[in-house]
């Protein structure tokens, strides 16, 4: 048998590899290749992100240098009159509100129950409905979103109307519990994984200490397994500040800074969805649908951000 | 057990295709090339695509379901999306007819000019008594144009069912207005012949069919709303209407629609690009005429008097 020479050290890939006595040429070459695509794929994210930012962005930036167009009132301003015929107006604020209502309301049901249930699937239950669980739960994941406008629209509605009153019963509320139902899946397969990657030695560790169950979830894996369980709260936010189908169905479509959670409101994506069609390209109106796609990237970017540098925080204590 | 799964596979993609196509269409990426007189698909069927009013969707859908009878070598796809949509599908020049509840505006007619080299060219199909529609047990029975802006428009005032003089059962008070999107021929034809071209108070619900209007209004004691006369139900109804006080009020019906006693008629439109030629003139034509006015007044519209047609 021939001797395989050392692998090269990652990181030192692009280094001549030498050729080891027998093998093919095309072997070596073929590798070689198979090496770039993989490097290519995973470049290939940062292009994709910077790419479309780019095309948004350019889709968007003649409005900015428009002189009608004034940037503090599309921010601040409540008043969304894209297509009045006496004085365009467009501020996204009651949009913004909306968009961050529903999310905000998403979340302080998704993530307790989300994560509640990935600590029930990953210590407390036994194998048999483990694996159940995590299909069903998976089978949640799969449902689009359309559907889960659809449920929101004739379910949920008519509960929330016979049950607290309200005159619609498309609003925040429908909005947010469609949009917790929706990230709930994402939150507890993530935060599931987090928690499995716990080595086995903590838990045996807190065990052999004389911890009861609930002391060794609440004092040893929540704290080991947090940089995970943000990261699956977080990728669950992403999900419900992106939708767009289920909340344009499910919140009333209406512009207006809510006061309660019965309010119906309109969100950023569900106004790109609803008037993108009718906006003539080119347009003012078509360009400022775009900025506000940018609106929407740099909130998910400054939610991302700022769960980094509290991730890096903890770490550094 | 792997077939199965292929085949699901499959199943998918196929389901997601017509999506697909319908969001290429709705962001105006589409073939901008003109289309003049239908499409080819298949063999020997001549596609003539149409969309646009939602007002007009039932309608245009029985159209073309009559018409696949009388020309069957003719397939009409019809879509809806409201009216803008319609107007700016035709704009870009991915669709042979749009249907629209309002007129086309000069600066849409100077878009289509410069993008596709042809004039929109229009047709008067029939008429639609714009009604206001309120839930059955609201005591209202008529209402003043005046009224209506004071409820609806940026600087109303109206926000209580106490202001006009009425106490609505299973109702707190405050008017529930429901409107349309933006991109709705009825929301543009309210704008402007109710509000007189000022903008819409924010915070309405604002759904995307004319159905839906009705249906809401039907639901929700509080709510007022706008629709084509022709969504009507039981559950619903409809006001008198009145140019202002002191007047006589009508109600939305065929013949206060023709005889224009009822102040928000409003005639239908066709638009297409250039005079039409082949399939889609001798759909048009089939519309003008008897069969397809019939279907005008079964939709619940007001078709054109008699003479008009030719």
């Amino acid at each position: 048998m021939t001797e395989i020479p050392p692998m090269p050290a990652a990181g030192n890939v692009a280094a001549p590899v030498p050729r080891a006595p027998g093998r093919p040429r095309w072997a070596v070459v073929g590798e070689r290749l198979l090496e770039w695509i993989i490097r290519l794929c995973g470049i290939s994210a940062i292009l994709f992100v910077l790419g479309i930012f780019y095309f948004v962005f350019a889709k968007a930036a003649p409005i900015l240098l428009d002189k009608e167009f004034s940037l503090t009132e599309f921010l601040f301003s409540t008043k969304w009159y894209p297509t009045s015929e006496i004085n365009v107006r467009y501020g996204t604020l009651a949009l913004t509100v909306g968009t961050l209502a529903v999310t905000l309301l998403a979340m302080l049901i998704a993530v307790p129950f989300g994560l509640g249930a990935a600590i029930f699937v990953s210590e407390f239950c036994g194998p048999r409905l483990k694996e159940t669980l995590k299909i069903v739960i998976e089978l949640l994941a799969a449902i689009p979103s359309v559907v889960w406008g659809f449920i929101g629209l004739s379910v949920m509605k008519t509960v929330i109307e016979k049950t607290t009153g309200a005159p619609v019963g498309v609003n925040v509320l429908n909005g947010g519990i469609i949009l917790a139902l929706m990230s709930v899946p994402i939150i507890v397969s993530i935060s599931e994984d987090a928690l499995k990657a716990v080595p086995d030695s903590y838990r045996e560790a807190g065990i052999a200490l004389g911890a009861t169950r609930w002391q060794l979830v609440y004092k040893v894996l929540l704290p080991a397994a947090k940089t995970g369980l943000l990261a699956a709260v977080l990728l669950g936010v992403g999900r419900a500040i992106g939708e767009t189908m289920a909340v344009l169905m499910a919140t009333g479509h209406a512009v207006n800074v809510p006061t309660s959670v019965l309010d119906p409101v309109r969100t950023l994506t569900a106004t790109i969805a609803a008037e993108l069609g009718e906006a003539p390209e080119g347009s003012n109106h078509y360009r400022v649908l775009f900025l506000i796609g940018v609106l929407l990237f740099t909130i998910t970017f400054v939610i991302n951000l700022a769960a980094d540098l509290v991730i890096r925080g903890i770490r550094r204590k | 057990m792997k077939n199965r799964l292929n085949q699901s596979a499959l199943h998918r993609l196929l389901s997601i295709l017509p999506a697909a196509m319908v969001l290429v269409a709705l962001s105006g990426c589409g073939p901008s090339g003109d289309r003049g007189s239908g499409g080819e698909s298949g063999p020997g069927k001549t596609v003539v695509s149409v969309q646009g009013s939602d007002t007009m969707v039932n309608e245009a859908q029985a159209w073309a379901e009559a018409y696949a009878a009388v020309a069957p070598e003719v397939s009409v796809e019809v879509g809806g999306g409201g009216s803008g949509v319609g107007i700016a599908a035709l704009i870009a020049g991915t669709i042979d007819i749009a249907n629209a509840s309002r007129d086309m505006k000069d600066s849409e007619r100077a878009k289509a000019k410069a993008n596709t080299g042809r004039d929109a060219v229009e047709f008067v199909v029939g008429y639609d008594a714009l009604a206001v529609y309120v839930h059955r047990d609201n005591p209202l029975e008529e209402i003043t144009l005046e009224q209506l802006a004071a409820i609806y428009a940026e600087s109303g005032t109206t926000t209580k069912w106490a202001d006009l003089g009425v106490t609505v059962p299973g109702c707190a008070g405050e008017i529930l207005r429901v409107s349309r999107q933006s991109n709705s021929g009825t929301y543009e034809f309210f704008r402007e012949h109710v509000l007189a071209k000022h903008d819409f108070k924010l915070g309405s619900t604002d759904l995307n069919g004319s159905k839906e209007v009705v249906e809401m209004v039907g639901n929700t004691p509080c709510a007022i709303g706008y629709s084509g006369m022709g969504y009507a139900t039981d559950k619903v109804k409809m006001l008198r209407i009145a140019l202002k006080a002191g007047e006589p009020a009508y109600v939305p019906s065929v013949d206060n629609a023709l005889s224009k006693k009822y102040p928000i008629a409003r005639p239908l439109y066709l638009y297409t690009l250039g005079q039409p030629e082949g399939a889609v003139k001798q759909y048009i034509d089939w519309i003008l005429g008897p069969a397809g006015q019939k279907i005008v007044a079964e939709s619940g519209y007001v078709p054109l008097p008699a003479k008009a047609a030719p």
